[in-house]
């Protein structure tokens, strides 16, 4: 937080929350905190005031290894060309009621 | 069916909440980070909400027509009847964070008593508004604690606030013919009941930041009967401008 730094904030979280419904927890957004607890309290205020969560989870940014874009190529080009890892591409056998 | 006790006893919890909410709404966009802002924002408003339905309860107890708006908007400084703590200018973040802390300890504990109300209206106003003090005391309790044992700067600007503030909780815990009467029908709770417990939550959080208690002194009081600061006539002037100036105005 030195003056004149880009960044004066604090360091950053990133915020989950599990929707009512008991589904799997969704990234909503970061917040700015010192510590977790504090971060906890932040993404309650900041994301969940109309209740849309019954659970939360917040993780220091840092923490996340991200795949970037150079990956791009190599990490997912390979999966558009097989048609045959896609349950439809499979022949429903006859006799078999869906 | 009118009754002018329960009226008053309500008229007091009702106040404490929108004098405070209102002094927290000071904050909006000058919070120290933006997520702070918008967590002193969200009290102010659960402060105002609480306030909204004790004052419209208070209304409907004195059946004079009176709507929660008109005691609100249209009541002067000495009509007011919140405790003197509330109504003090919001200071610095550390003023406003113990005040909340020192407040809400004493809300909470207030609140999960009036949950039996022999009044069912105000048990239901008292079981949402325990949840939501839960939250503040909290949120403040963190912030104490952060300011206490953060910087040289921020432990003294947290030990003046203390220093400043103290002088004032007495007046939450005193109880006159007002509380005992409800006390003694079911439908309020007796304010010095609450003390004990009120001073051990407290003190437990203090001692974790590094606060010093201050000693008990003189304790000042006048708020409950009307007589404040001057601080409180201009906190109404600035909220209840435009009501008065533009009376049946809706938005």
């Amino acid at each position: 937080m030195t003056p004149g730094s880009s960044d004066s904030q604090w360091p950053l979280w990133e915020v989950f929350l599990q929707p009512p419904k008991g589904e799997a927890h969704e990234h909503a957004g970061s917040v700015h905190a010192t510590t977790a607890e504090q971060a906890l309290q932040n993404a309650r205020d900041v994301y969940s005031r109309r209740g849309e969560a019954v659970s939360i989870w917040v993780v220091p940014s840092a923490s996340i290894t991200a795949s970037t874009p150079e990956d791009m190529g190599p990490f997912f080009d390979p999966g558009n060309d097989k048609p045959y890892r896609h349950p439809q591409f499979y022949k429903v056998p006859r006799g078999v009621r869906v | 069916m009118p009754s002018p006790v329960l009226f008053d006893y309500v008229l007091r919890l009702g106040d404490d909440r929108l004098v405070l909410g209102h002094r927290l709404s000071e904050w909006c966009g000058h919070g120290p980070i933006l997520e702070e802002d918008i967590a002193l924002a969200n009290i102010s408003l659960d402060l105002i909400g609480e306030a909204s339905l004790l004052l419209k309860l208070a209304g409907s107890l004195e059946s004079k027509g009176r709507t929660e708006d008109t005691l609100a908007y249209f009541r002067d400084a000495i009509e007011f009847r919140n405790a003197l703590l509330v109504e003090f200018p919001k200071g610095d973040f550390g003023f406003t964070i113990v005040r909340q802390f020192l407040f809400s300890v004493y809300s909470m504990l207030q609140m999960d008593a009036l949950q039996k109300s022999r009044n069912t209206e105000l048990a239901g106003i008292a079981a949402k508004a325990l949840k939501e003090a839960r939250y503040h005391v909290r949120h403040s309790a963190q912030w104490v604690v952060t300011l206490g044992a953060g910087t040289d700067e921020s432990n003294a600007r947290a030990q003046k606030a203390l220093d400043d503030l103290w002088r004032y909780t007495g007046e939450l815990f005193c109880a006159d013919d007002i509380d005992r009467e409800v006390a003694a029908s079911g439908d309020g709770v007796d304010p010095s009941t609450l003390e004990s417990a009120w001073r051990d939550q407290v003190l437990a959080v203090l001692n974790r930041a590094g606060l010093r208690v201050p000693d008990a002194g003189y304790m000042q009081a006048g708020g409950r009967g009307g007589r404040h600061t001057e601080h409180l006539g201009h906190m109404l002037s600035e909220m209840q401008i435009l009501a008065r100036s533009h009376p049946g105005a809706s938005w």
